[in-house]
């Protein structure tokens, strides 16, 4: 992969590279859900960027349709996590990730 | 009729025993005394069948087929021969009159139904003995009279002592029966059966066989015998394994006198003369035997001379009587030990049930400094007790005489070094003998009362169902002797004994026949004895009774140490009590709890315990942490599916 | 270097910096905005390859609504700023690790991946017509209304969806909250509300 003319390549890696930090942002923090949530657009993201630039260079407008139809579902579905939160936070008062364990085992 | 004698008394126990409480205390002992009555009765019959019939009279009768594995067989058969006709005789005839005077001594025990039943129990399992054509059979009954000897010792189970004294007994006896076991095992190595014909038939063939055992040659006969002495050693009380006896006396009177006088401590006498024509071809193991029978007889009653509860002394008593058996038979002499075993039956058991008579009277004081001066109160005990003692002391014309007598006449016939320190053994246990006897008489019976007037006002004779059974055996005691001397070592002694007991014949013919023969003075030495024994107890209780209590400080260290009864018991606390319970204590703390238990349910356990409890911790509730482990997944899966191609 | 590779390296570098700091900001507001910049900055890069339109949804829909929805939970939540815990330290190490190793396994795919060049066997199904004869916008119209209109449509029903489901999550009826009532309103009568009275003059109700 050389620097100077930039390809698929290019693209690809930089995609990853967004891709590990949204997952960073999920397990690594410790301090509100919201962050999760924004790490996990990060991550649709970085997908739509793979997509993108394959649609591109191989020369396949279904790349494009998909990402569009991505987008869409990403949409819903911070507007349905956020809900979520928000009636959470209603019911317990704080949306600090190391409160959130009701799950344990 | 064999069938009835001998199973009679097991009907007896079993109605008795599971229909008890049905049929009532009273039905219980009808029950019980009938069918023990019967089997004497028959017995009788047999007896005199049998032992006048000559040869062809003897009989085994099979029963079915107990074992039959591979060239192992075995069957449940009843052998009546002479011996076995005699030893049916003594069992059922002293059974049945125990039996009759438990009625009456037990009548204010709550559980009379359950000791009528092991009464019967034990008489059949006794018999069983008696009557086995088999080693093995004749194991079964072994054991079985250590179990009845076991319950009726804790008969009373409340009291703490008899709990001890039966656990000691049982366990006491064990070590005997492992010997004993270890001897039929070798018998059947030896032989290749255990069955009596099959053994009694090689036994000549198979004098000189060995074994071989660690790179030792050991003489084959010799080592069987001397297991199988082992067993009778448990069984009989002999020095070693005698530390039973005495403490056995925790069990009702009439135990003592059935079981601890007449019949289960004889069952070793018994198997020894049943064996004799193996012990025969082991001169080795018959020397072993004399040297124990005449130093038991000697320390039993040195013991007995030092002893205060009227039991004990009686029991000491018949622990030196069995020695005097047992070195008859080291000898060689099995009918005259035989012959002593039927005349030692009716007048100990007779002397057991007169103690047990005082003891009724004297309202279950047992301690004879507590008694005296009640031979007027209870004349018809006091006269029995006499003839007991007489025929104990071996005064002419009494049964002792006749069969004492015959003991200590072979000792000195065999003209062996084993057969002179049992005779001389003998003559000093006969004088001890006399003098505990008369001792017992004087501080019992003569004397200034020293119970408290409470109980002296209480002493009456005993019942009359308690007196017959005593007038029998008195009878038996005072006649047996000079009316069975003829059959059993006399002139009429081959007819009648007629192959089941085998005695070698030396150079002067059997040893039996070589007693005839001794030096004058022999016969009358034993006499002398005695006599002496009796005065000198006269003196020293009634004439000054001050003698006793210097007699006891100038050789205070001497008499304590015969009075603790020569330290055995505690020497086996801790030679071997202490030891085997600290090996027990160690090996439950370390390796049942530690090993066993931790590395088995408890170490399993506890292993689930704790990987479960570090699994739950995955399950921790926060999502972050499942998502992580999902990324994680992730990347393991690319890095396999990179690393694949 | 062409101005291309500048672009492009300008707009990387600034996504993956922002994205760094959308994880690690204090202050939650810095984080909604740092990851508006972050979404700008991915639509000068779709623009520069050429899907335009992309883009430009990109900042319509991402940055225009769903980060600005972020921006008003993060407002109306009462969110303490939060120094970072001691938890992060222990699990840095770890995630960092596994994090590095994700990256690098992604790369080594689309690096070796890519030297096979287009992967045969698919028809392509859409070509991109060139630029100047149809635009980014329309050659995508073409396709979407005709050939993925069932997608479309379902991608209508998700967004409807979405939004019954946030009302139903989120609506609830507080006690003591005075609200009209429409139907009561307007089921009064003149009759109970209005009474005409003969009043004197000077007189008073």
């Amino acid at each position: 992969m050389e620097l100077g003319s930039i390809g698929l390549a290019h693209y690809l890696t930089l995609s990853a590279i967004l891709f590990t930090i949204g997952v960073f942002g999920i397990f690594l923090n410790r301090k509100n859900v919201i962050i999760i949530l924004m790490s996990v657009e990060m991550m649709l993201l970085a997908v739509n960027i793979n997509l993108v630039a394959f649609s591109v260079y191989l020369n396949d407008l279904v790349g494009q349709i998909f990402t569009m139809f991505i987008l869409t579902v990403a949409a819903a579905e911070a507007a349905i996590g956020l809900a979520i939160l928000v009636v959470y936070f209603r019911n317990r008062g704080t949306i600090a990730v190391e409160d959130i364990n009701m799950m344990k085992g | 009729m064999e069938i009835a004698a001998i199973f009679l008394p097991l009907l007896g126990a079993f109605i008795a025993g599971f229909f008890g409480r049905l049929i009532g205390d009273r039905g219980a002992q009808i029950v019980t005394c009938a069918g023990v009555l019967t089997a004497a009765v028959l017995s009788v019959i047999l007896f005199t069948k049998i032992g006048f019939g000559g040869a062809e009279a003897a009989r085994t009768i099979e029963l079915f087929t107990w074992i039959d594995s591979g060239t192992f067989e075995v069957s449940w058969s009843l052998r009546i021969d002479t011996l076995t006709a005699v030893m049916l005789v003594v069992v059922n005839g002293v059974s049945s009159m125990v039996h009759v005077y438990s009625v009456g001594y037990m009548s204010h025990d709550p559980h009379r139904a359950r000791f009528m039943a092991y009464l019967s129990l034990f008489t059949f399992m006794m018999l069983m003995l008696v009557t086995a054509d088999n080693l093995l059979q004749m194991f079964f009954g072994w054991e079985g009279v250590g179990v009845a000897s076991y319950l009726l010792i804790n008969f009373w189970y409340e009291k703490k002592s008899a709990n001890d004294a039966s656990m000691k007994a049982f366990l006491v006896n064990r070590v005997g029966d492992f010997g004993f076991a270890l001897g039929i095992m070798a018998i059947y190595i030896i032989f290749g059966t255990v069955e009596f014909d099959g053994i009694f038939a090689q036994a000549a063939s198979k004098a000189d066989a060995t074994f071989h055992f660690l790179s030792w040659e050991v003489h084959a006969l010799t080592c069987a015998c001397l297991l199988l002495f082992i067993g009778a050693m448990g069984k009989s009380a002999q020095l070693g394994l005698h530390t039973w006896l005495p403490d056995a006396m925790e069990g009702p009177t009439p135990v003592s006198a059935l079981i601890h006088a007449a019949t289960m401590v004889t069952a070793g006498v018994f198997m020894l003369a049943r064996m004799s024509p193996v012990f025969e071809y082991a001169p080795v193991a018959l020397e072993v035997v004399t040297y124990l029978g005449a130093a038991t007889a000697f320390v039993a009653a040195t013991i007995g001379l030092t002893q205060f509860d009227i039991k004990r002394v009686i029991a000491y008593s018949t622990m030196s009587q069995l020695g005097y058996m047992f070195f008859a038979i080291g000898v060689g002499a099995y009918p005259a030990a035989i012959f002593h075993l039927m005349t030692h039956a009716f007048f100990k058991a007779l002397l057991f049930l007169g103690a047990g008579s005082v003891i009724h009277a004297m309202s279950d004081e047992q301690d004879m400094r507590n008694m005296g001066g009640i031979w007027k109160l209870i004349p018809g005990t006091y006269t029995l007790m006499w003839i007991g003692n007489l025929a104990l002391a071996g005064i002419p014309f009494f049964a002792g005489f006749y069969s004492k007598d015959m003991i200590l006449e072979v000792a000195y016939a065999k003209h062996s070094a084993a057969g002179s320190f049992a005779f001389w053994m003998g003559i000093a246990a006969a004088f001890m003998t006399a003098f505990y006897s008369w001792r017992l008489l004087i501080m019992t019976f003569h004397g200034k009362p020293r119970a408290s007037e409470k109980v002296m006002a209480h002493v009456h004779e005993s019942p009359a169902v308690m007196l017959i059974p005593l007038v029998v055996l008195a009878t038996g005691a005072l006649f047996a002797g000079f009316v069975a001397y003829p059959w059993f070592v006399g002139h009429d002694m081959n007819a009648f004994w007629s192959g089941s007991i085998v005695m070698l014949a030396g150079e002067h013919g059997t040893i039996i026949e070589a007693a005839h023969h001794v030096p004058g003075w022999v016969p009358y030495a034993p006499l002398v004895a005695g006599l002496s024994g009796i005065a000198l107890a006269y003196v020293f209780y009634m004439f000054s009774p001050g003698l006793p209590g210097a007699f006891v400080n100038s050789f205070k260290a001497i008499h304590g140490f015969v009075f603790r009864k020569y330290m055995f018991d505690e020497l086996y606390d801790a030679l071997f009590v202490r030891p085997a319970m600290k090996l027990g204590f160690g090996l439950w703390k370390g390796v049942d709890i530690g090993v066993i238990d931790g590395l088995g349910p408890d170490g399993a356990a506890a292993v689930t315990r704790r990987l479960s409890l570090a699994s739950s911790r995955v399950q921790s509730g926060y999502v972050y942490h499942y998502a992580f482990v999902m990324v994680i997944g992730v990347v393991a899966l690319a890095g396999w599916f990179i690393l694949a191609r | 270097m062409t101005l291309t590779a500048i672009a492009f390296y300008a707009f990387a570098i600034i996504l993956l910096a922002s994205a760094v700091r959308v994880i690690t900001a204090k202050n939650p507001v810095h984080s909604v905005l740092f990851l508006i910049l972050a979404f700008f900055n991915a639509a000068g890069l779709f623009v520069l390859i050429g899907a335009e339109f992309v883009a430009m949804i990109l900042v319509i829909v991402y940055v225009g609504a769903v980060a600005v929805l972020f921006l008003f939970v993060v407002m109306m939540l009462d969110i303490n700023f939060q120094e970072l815990r001691q938890g992060f330290m222990q699990y840095m190490p770890v995630g960092l690790v596994v994090g590095i190793i994700l990256a690098v396994e992604l790369v080594f795919l689309a690096a070796t991946q890519l030297a096979g060049g287009p992967v045969g066997g698919q028809a392509n199904n859409a070509p991109i017509p060139p630029v100047d004869q149809v635009t980014n916008t329309e050659a995508i119209g073409q396709i979407l209304y005709t050939d993925y209109v069932y997608a479309f449509q379902v991608s209508g029903l998700i967004l409807l969806v979405a939004m019954i489901g946030a009302i139903v999550l989120t609506l609830r009826s507080r006690p003591g909250v005075r609200r009209q009532q429409i139907g009561q309103q307007l089921d009064r009568t003149r009759a109970e509300v209005v009474q005409v009275r003969k009043v004197p003059t000077r007189g008073g109700v």
